[in-house]
C-alpha cells in the first residue's frame, strides 16, 4: 500500500531519517507560491536539458577529469611518439627493427637532470627499442580494449533491453542465443576464426572479442528492465501515449546508464587481458605485431633480471585501467540527478 | 528475570504502582556527513501498567526514532542522550547484553509490515516457539504447547494445524496476530507497537486492534502505540503525545485531547484528519444497536432511493461508463486465469466525481488501469466519452488518451527520477500537441502554477520535492492535456495528513475549476466522502452496491458495504466506541 511498508526495520530507522531531513528543507508548498489565476504574467524558468547537467557533473567530478586528462596523455604518448597507420611520429626508433644491446639492454632515462637518452625504456633481449615497443603495445590496447568496449556495450544493451521490455518469445529467443554465447568457450570459437582474423588485423580481432564478450552486460540489462518496466512512472508513460521506443530510450535506459558504464568499464579492462590470453595461444596478435598484454607475456621469465620489459607496460596497463575506472565512477555519478554531491 | 518467564500463564502479576517505564528527556541525534542532526529532543512520558499510550506524528516527526532508542535499535550513526527507565533500569546507555536481555523479554515489538517481519522459509509455529526458546529454559515439547497457546490467545483457528503452516498461508491480519504472538511469547511487561494495523485493510485493522485491547486488559501489560493515524488513536489509547518535528507538543489523556486539543499543531492535526461522516452528517444512520442486537430501519434506505431515482433521469454521454467488465489476470503453468473483475458496470457523467471504494485485491486498481488502457479486459465493454476502448489497437487509441489521465498512488515510484519535473509534466503535452520550445515552457510553468509550485522547481527532479510536493507534479503531469475523465488511483494513501489534506484541497478545486469528471479510486471512505458525489464499493472484483454519498454511507444495502463502514475509525473517542459496538452488532448478525 504505502511506499515504504516493505521496508525493513533497521532500514527504516534511516529511512525516516532521510525523510526527516527532506522535511524540514522542504514544506508542502514553496511560500514563493505565486497566486493561481495570473496566466498572463507567467514567468517561465528556462529549461536546463539533460546533456548540460549531465556535463557540469561531469566536470565537477575531479576524479574523472583526472581519468580524462591520464588517458588522453597516454593516448597522445602512444600515437604521436612512433606514429600510426603510415604517419610518421617524433621517436626515432622502429618497435620491429633489431639493434645491438646497449648496457644489457638497461632503461637511459633519467629524471633528475632530465633526458631520454638512446633507449628511454631499455632494450629487449633482441635488442628492440622498448619504448617504440611499448608504444606500440599501447595503441594495439587501446584500440583492442575500446573496440571490444563499445561493441560489448551496444549488443549487450540492445539485447538486454529488448528482451526485458518486450519478454515473451522475444526474450526466450535472445535470452537462449545469450545463453549459447556464453557456453562456447572464446577461445574455442577464437581457433575457428584465427586464420581470418591473424590475416584481417586487430580491428576485425577486437570486434570479434567484442561479439563474444557482451553476454554479461545482456543479462545484467535485461534484470534492470525487467525490474523497471513494473514501475508507476513506465505505467504512467504508457499511459499518456509513449511509444514503446520513447520508454525504452527516454525512461528506462536511463535509469540503466549505471550498470551500463560500471560493465562496460569492466569489459574494457577484462579485454585487455583476454587479448593477452588469446596473444599467449598465438590467436591474437601475432609477433612481429605487439600488444601490452603479449610484452607482459613475452618477457615473463625476464623478471627478475630485466623487471623492466615486465614494468614498463605493466604501468601501462595500469594506467589505461585506472583511467577508464575513473571516467567511468564520474560518467555513472553525472548520469544520476540524486548525486548532487560530487566527490572531490 | 528468567524465573519469571518460566511460569507458563496468560495473568501476570501487577507490578507495583509505579510507571512501567518513565522516559525522561530523551533526545535522539544522527550524525550525518560529520553533523548531529536531531531527530527528537526532551521527550518525556510515563507508561502505566494495563495503559496504552499513543506517540501520534506525521513522517519526520521522531515518533518512532525515540521508540528504537529505548530498545538500542539506532542505526549505527545515531545516538541517544537522556533517560528512561524501564522498572527502575536505565535503558539509555545500557550495555549491549542487557539491552538484549530485555529485547523481547521485558519489552517487545510488532513492526508494521507482517509479511517482511516473518521468515518465509520457517513454519509461524516454529517462529514462536523459538521466541519462546529464546528467553526460558522450556523444553521443545513445552515451547511448542507454549506457542500453540500463544496462537489461540491471538485468535488464530485451529492452532494446532496452523502451527504447521508457513507465513505465505497465513492471510495478512493473520500474519500480524503472528507478529504479536512471537511479541507475547513471553510475556513482556511492556509492547511497542510501531504503526501495526497501517499495512493492514480497515476491516482487518479493525480486529487486531480490538485484539490488541483485549490482549491489553488480559494481561495488564502496557502499550506505546506508534501510529501516524487518529481513528486508531482515538480506537485504542489511553494517553496520547503529539510530536512534531522531534519534539513533544501536547499530551494528554486521549477523550481530553480530541474534545479540547490544547495546541495549534494539535488542533491542525486533527482538522486535517477526514471525519468519515462529517460532510453527509453521519454512516450507518439507518442502524441501530440495542443491547448488542442489531436492528435497519429499512424504510429510511427507501426514502432514500425514491429520492435518488428522481434525480438519475438525464441524456448526456458519460464520461465513463462501464459495462459488464471482466478482467482476468492470465494464469502460469496449467493454472487457471485468475479473475479480477467480474461483471462490474458503472456510469460517471461529466463533471461528476465518482469514488470507487474497495479493500486490498478488490480489483480496484485493476479497474483503474483497465480505464486508461493500460491492461486489456476480457469481457463487457468500457466506453469513454461514447468511445469503446476494449477492441481498440494501440494506434487507435492514441488520439483518445488526450480525454483521459491517470494519478498514481505513489508518487515517488511514478515520477522517472531521471527526468526533471518539467520534462515529466511536459511529457504528455510534447506527445500530443508537439508544441515549440518557447510554448512548451510556457505551458509547464502555467501547470506547475496551477498545482501550486514554484515555477523554479521546473528543473529539480523528483528525489528533491516532499512526497506532497511530488503527488502535485502528477497532478499536473495528468493534467496537462486538459482530460475529460481524470482517474485517480489512491492518490493520496502514501501522503500524511495534513499534506493530504492540502492536496485533497487542490484537487477538489481544480476539479470545481475545471469540471472534468473523476474515478477517484481510494480504500479510505473518509477521503472519498470529502470528495466524491457518488461511491461504488468492490468486494473481491464484484460491484457489490452503488449510489450517492449520501446513500451509500447513510443507508448502505449491502451487509459488506455496513461492516466496510463501521470498521473504518472515526477521529473521535467517543464516537469511536460507538462505532465499535455496531461492528460487533453487524458482525453477529452476519455470522447468524
Amino acid at each position: 500500500m504505502s511506499n515504504h511498508q516493505n521496508q525493513r526495520d533497521d532500514s527504516r530507522a534511516s529511512l525516516e531519517l532521510s525523510e526527516m531531513t527532506l522535511q524540514s528543507q522542504d514544506t508542502d508548498i514553496a511560500t514563493a507560491t505565486p497566486t493561481r489565476g495570473q496566466t498572463d504574467r507567467i514567468r517561465t524558468t528556462e529549461a536546463k536539458s539533460q546533456g548540460r547537467l549531465i556535463r557540469e557533473r561531469f566536470f565537477r567530478h575531479k576524479g574523472a577529469l583526472a581519468g580524462i586528462a591520464l588517458l588522453a596523455l597516454i593516448f597522445l604518448l602512444a600515437f604521436s611518439s612512433i606514429g600510426f597507420a603510415g604517419l610518421p611520429g617524433w621517436w626515432n626508433k622502429e618497435y620491429d627493427v633489431l639493434a645491438a644491446r646497449f648496457n644489457e639492454g638497461r632503461p637511459t632515462l633519467t629524471l633528475w637532470p632530465f633526458s631520454l637518452g638512446e633507449h628511454p625504456f631499455g632494450q629487449d633481449v633482441l635488442g628492440r627499442d622498448y619504448f617504440a615497443l611499448t608504444m606500440r603495445g599501447t595503441q594495439t590496447s587501446l584500440i583492442i580494449a575500446f573496440i571490444v568496449g563499445l561493441v560489448a556495450m551496444v549488443i549487450g544493451t540492445t539485447v538486454g533491453a529488448v528482451a526485458g521490455y518486450f519478454r515473451g518469445w522475444t526474450e526466450a529467443f535472445l535470452m537462449r542465443i545469450t545463453d549459447v554465447v556464453i557456453t562456447i568457450p572464446t577461445v574455442v570459437i577464437a581457433a575457428a576464426v584465427a586464420g581470418i582474423v591473424a590475416k584481417a588485423g586487430i580491428i576485425p580481432f577486437a570486434i570479434f572479442l567484442g561479439l563474444v564478450t557482451w553476454t554479461g552486460l545482456a543479462r545484467l540489462v535485461r534484470g534492470e528492465f525487467l525490474s523497471l518496466r513494473e514501475k508507476e512512472f513506465v505505467e504512467s508513460a504508457k499511459s499518456v501515449g509513449a511509444s514503446s521506443v520513447r520508454i525504452i530510450f527516454r525512461h528506462i535506459l536511463p535509469n540503466t546508464v549505471g550498470v551500463i558504464i560500471v560493465s562496460t568499464t569492466l569489459a574494457i579492462s577484462g579485454a585487455i587481458l583476454l587479448e593477452t590470453a588469446l596473444s599467449y595461444l598465438g590467436l591474437g596478435v601475432t609477433a612481429p605485431d605487439t600488444s601490452l598484454g603479449k610484452a607482459i607475456n613475452d618477457n615473463r621469465s625476464a623478471l627478475t633480471v630485466r623487471p623492466w620489459l615486465f614494468l614498463w607496460p605493466g604501468a601501462f596497463i595500469i594506467g589505461i585501467a585506472l583511467a577508464v575506472n575513473f571516467i567511468g565512477d564520474g560518467l555513472r555519478d553525472a548520469f544520476d540527478p540524486k548525486q548532487t554531491r560530487v566527490k572531490q | 528475570m528468567s524465573s519469571r518467564s518460566v511460569i507458563i500463564s496468560d495473568e501476570q502479576a501487577p507490578v507495583g504502582n509505579g510507571p512501567i517505564l518513565a522516559v525522561r528527556g530523551l533526545g535522539v541525534e544522527f550524525n550525518v556527513d560529520n553533523e548531529w542532526v536531531m531527530a527528537a529532543e526532551d521527550v518525556s512520558y510515563e507508561i502505566h501498567p494495563g495503559e496504552i499510550l499513543a506517540i501520534v506524528g506525521e513522517s519526520g516527526s521522531g515518533k518512532s526514532m525515540s521508540s528504537m532508542a529505548l530498545l538500542g535499535l539506532l542505526p549505527r550513526n545515531g545516538r541517544s542522550t537522556g533517560s528512561a527507565k524501564m522498572l527502575g533500569k536505565e535503558l539509555i546507555g545500557a550495555p549491549q547484553g542487557t539491552l538484549r536481555r530485555v529485547r523481547g523479554n521485558e519489552i517487545a515489538m510488532i513492526f508494521q509490515e507482517p509479511m517482511t517481519a516473518l521468515n518465509p522459509v520457517l513454519t509461524v509455529g516454529e517462529q514462536i516457539r523459538e521466541a519462546v526458546e529464546q528467553h526460558t529454559e522450556l523444553s521443545p515439547a513445552q515451547a511448542r504447547k507454549r506457542a500453540i497457546e500463544l496462537l489461540r490467545m491471538v485468535e488464530i483457528p485451529e492452532a494446532e494445524r496452523r502451527y504447521d503452516s508457513f507465513p505465505h498461508q497465513f492471510s495478512g491480519g493473520q500474519r500480524q496476530r503472528a507478529m504479536i504472538a512471537i511479541a507475547l511469547a513471553n510475556d513482556p511487561m511492556l509492547l511497542i507497537a510501531d504503526e501495526p494495523t497501517t499495512a493492514l485493510d480497515v476491516t482487518v485493522q479493525a480486529e487486531v486492534l480490538d485484539l490488541l485491547r483485549k490482549l491489553n486488559k488480559r494481561l495488564n501489560s502496557a502499550v506505546l502505540l506508534i501510529t501516524h493515524d487518529m481513528g486508531v488513536v482515538a480506537d485504542l489509547a489511553d494517553h496520547v503525545v503529539v510530536m512534531e518535528r522531534g519534539r513533544i507538543v501536547e499530551a494528554a489523556p486521549t477523550a481530553q485531547l480530541f474534545a479540547a486539543p490544547a495546541e495549534a499543531y494539535t488542533k491542525q492535526l486533527l482538522g486535517a484528519v477526514p471525519h468519515l461522516g462529517s460532510k453527509v452528517g453521519g454512516v450507518l444512520a439507518d442502524v441501530e444497536v440495542v443491547d448488542g442486537r442489531l436492528s435497519i430501519h429499512e424504510e429510511f434506505a427507501e426514502a432514500a432511493l425514491r429520492a435518488q431515482e428522481t434525480h438519475t433521469a438525464s441524456g448526456v454521454v458519460p464520461a465513463l461508463e462501464l459495462t459488464n467488465v471482466d478482467i482476468e489476470y492470465p494464469g502460469r503453468f496449467r493454472q487457471p486465469p485468475f479473475k479480477a473483475v467480474t461483471g462490474v458496470s458503472l456510469t460517471i457523467n461529466p463533471g461528476e466525481v465518482l469514488g470507487l471504494v474497495g479493500e486490498s485485491g478488490s480489483g480496484k486498481s485493476t479497474i483503474a488501469r483497465a480505464v486508461t488502457g493500460l491492461i486489456r479486459t476480457s469481457g463487457g465493454t468500457v466506453r469513454i466519452g461514447g468511445t469503446d476502448i476494449t477492441e481498440l489497437t494501440a494506434r487507435q487509441l492514441l488520439p483518445l488518451r488526450k480525454k483521459f489521465a491517470i494519478v498514481f498512488q505513489d508518487p515517488a515510484a511514478s515520477l522517472n527520477p531521471r527526468l526533471s519535473i518539467g520534462d515529466s509534466i511536459g511529457e504528455p503535452l510534447l506527445l500530443h500537441e508537439k508544441p515549440g520550445r518557447a510554448e512548451l515552457d510556457k505551458r509547464v510553468a502555467s501547470l506547475l502554477e496551477d498545482v501550486q509550485l514554484p515555477v523554479a522547481f521546473r528543473n529539480r527532479y523528483p528525489h528533491e520535492l516532499s512526497g506532497g510536493q511530488r503527488q502535485r507534479v502528477g497532478i499536473a503531469r495528468a493534467l496537462s492535456l486538459q482530460p475529460d475523465l481524470l482517474v485517480a488511483d489512491e492518490p493520496t494513501s502514501a501522503l500524511d495528513v495534513s499534506v493530504q489534506a492540502k492536496v485533497l484541497q487542490l484537487l477538489q478545486d481544480l476539479q470545481r475549476e475545471r469540471g472534468f469528471a473523476c474515478l477517484f479510486v481510494s480504500h479510505d471512505l473518509a477521503v472519498v466522502e470529502l470528495l466524491a458525489s457518488h461511491i461504488a464499493v468492490l468486494n473481491k472484483g464484484n460491484l457489490v452496491e452503488q449510489g450517492t454519498t449520501e446513500q451509500i454511507l447513510k443507508y448502505p444495502r449491502d451487509p459488506y458495504t455496513r461492516r466496510l463502514l463501521a470498521a473504518a475509525p472515526v477521529p473521535d473517542p467517543g464516537e469511536q466506541s460507538l462505532r465499535r459496538e455496531q461492528r460487533t452488532a453487524l458482525l453477529a448478525a452476519g455470522a447468524e
